[in-house]
């Protein structure tokens, strides 16, 4: 960030509007909220709403719009690590090691009747 | 012995040390919190009823209000700096951590209600991952209080030796507290309104 004084005073008018947009995604995120949406519906758009504010968050006040490629790399690696962890969930839901499949035990069911 | 590139940049990264310090740091608490959401999603995921209305939308939505307008404030501090008005600087400092305080006092409240009412971590999935997510998320508020208090109060000080170096440690401090207000942007919907 430049120290230039008329710089800074347009980055502060900046960080004033980014305070009211946040204000009013907040506000959109609770009215959204009381409609009683179908509940994967609310889920995108509570989430959408959230990366947004999310990310305006991140990109002006904390002024990532603007930085070096270190800091861009350490996030990137960040990001992946992340992503990573999200996953989690779903690879320990699919996760079938130990465990017979259903097509397996269909098809072993099936070759046990024809032996018969 | 001076600690080398405080406030002028390292010529192979360049950036001063505090800064790419601080954006490490918030990247292993982007795993901290991470294991935490993904700790949730395999929970709610596994859970054949899910909770609703449990928890007071409306005092989470003045928090939320109240950590956005602190990280407003957070900002202005620096700014204010960077022009060098220290007063200014100070009292935006001064202003969030007030701010910090009423989102704990809140938070009491709310902590307060589920404890009347019989209703801790161990009453149920949803709350015992309300209650680590939001208590980690609190010890973050906690720690970010003591370091502004602290630029706000002694370490103020160094203002007077080296103002540039002064105002790093704010954009420094300012960077974790966005991200602690990063984390209740997505705290507040997934806890409170999914």
């Amino acid at each position: 960030m430049h120290s230039d004084p008329a710089v800074i005073q347009k980055a502060i008018r900046k960080y004033l509007a980014v305070g009211a947009l946040l204000f009013v995604f907040t506000g959109i995120t609770v009215a959204v909220n009381q409609v009683h949406l179908a509940v994967p519906f609310a889920i995108t758009v509570a989430l959408i709403i959230a990366i947004t504010k999310g990310s305006m968050v991140a990109s002006i006040f904390m002024h990532l719009s603007d930085e070096k490629k270190w800091i861009y790399g350490s996030l990137i690696l960040t990001v992946v690590f992340f992503i990573t962890l999200m996953l989690l969930p779903n690879l320990t839901v699919s996760d079938t090691i130990g465990t017979t499949s259903p097509y397996t035990a269909a098809a072993e069911r099936a070759a046990a009747k024809a032996e018969k | 012995m001076e600690i080398p590139y405080t406030v002028e940049p390292r010529p192979d990264s360049g950036l001063p040390n505090g800064k790419l310090g601080v954006w490490l740091f918030l990247a292993s608490e982007v795993m901290l919190f991470g294991a935490l959401f993904s700790t949730y999603i395999l929970l709610r995921v596994g859970a054949v009823e899910w909770p609703h209305g449990e928890l007071n939308v409306w005092l989470g939505m003045v928090n939320t209000f109240i950590l956005i307008a602190s990280s407003v404030t957070m900002v202005l501090a620096w700014a204010k700096l960077k022009l060098h008005d220290f007063k200014q600087g100070r009292l935006f400092l001064l202003i969030t951590v007030v701010l910090a305080a009423v989102f704990l006092v809140n938070k009491y409240f709310e902590y307060a209600a589920h404890f009347a009412r019989h209703e801790g971590p161990d009453h149920s999935t949803f709350l015992a991952i309300y209650f680590t997510l939001t208590g980690l998320h609190g010890i973050h508020i906690i720690g970010g209080i003591v370091v502004m208090l602290y630029l706000a109060g002694p370490g103020a000080r160094l203002w007077h030796r080296n103002a540039e170096q002064y105002t790093n440690r704010i954009e420094y401090t300012g960077l974790y507290w966005h991200f602690v207000d990063l984390v209740w942007i997505f705290l507040f919907p997934v806890l409170y309104l999914l």
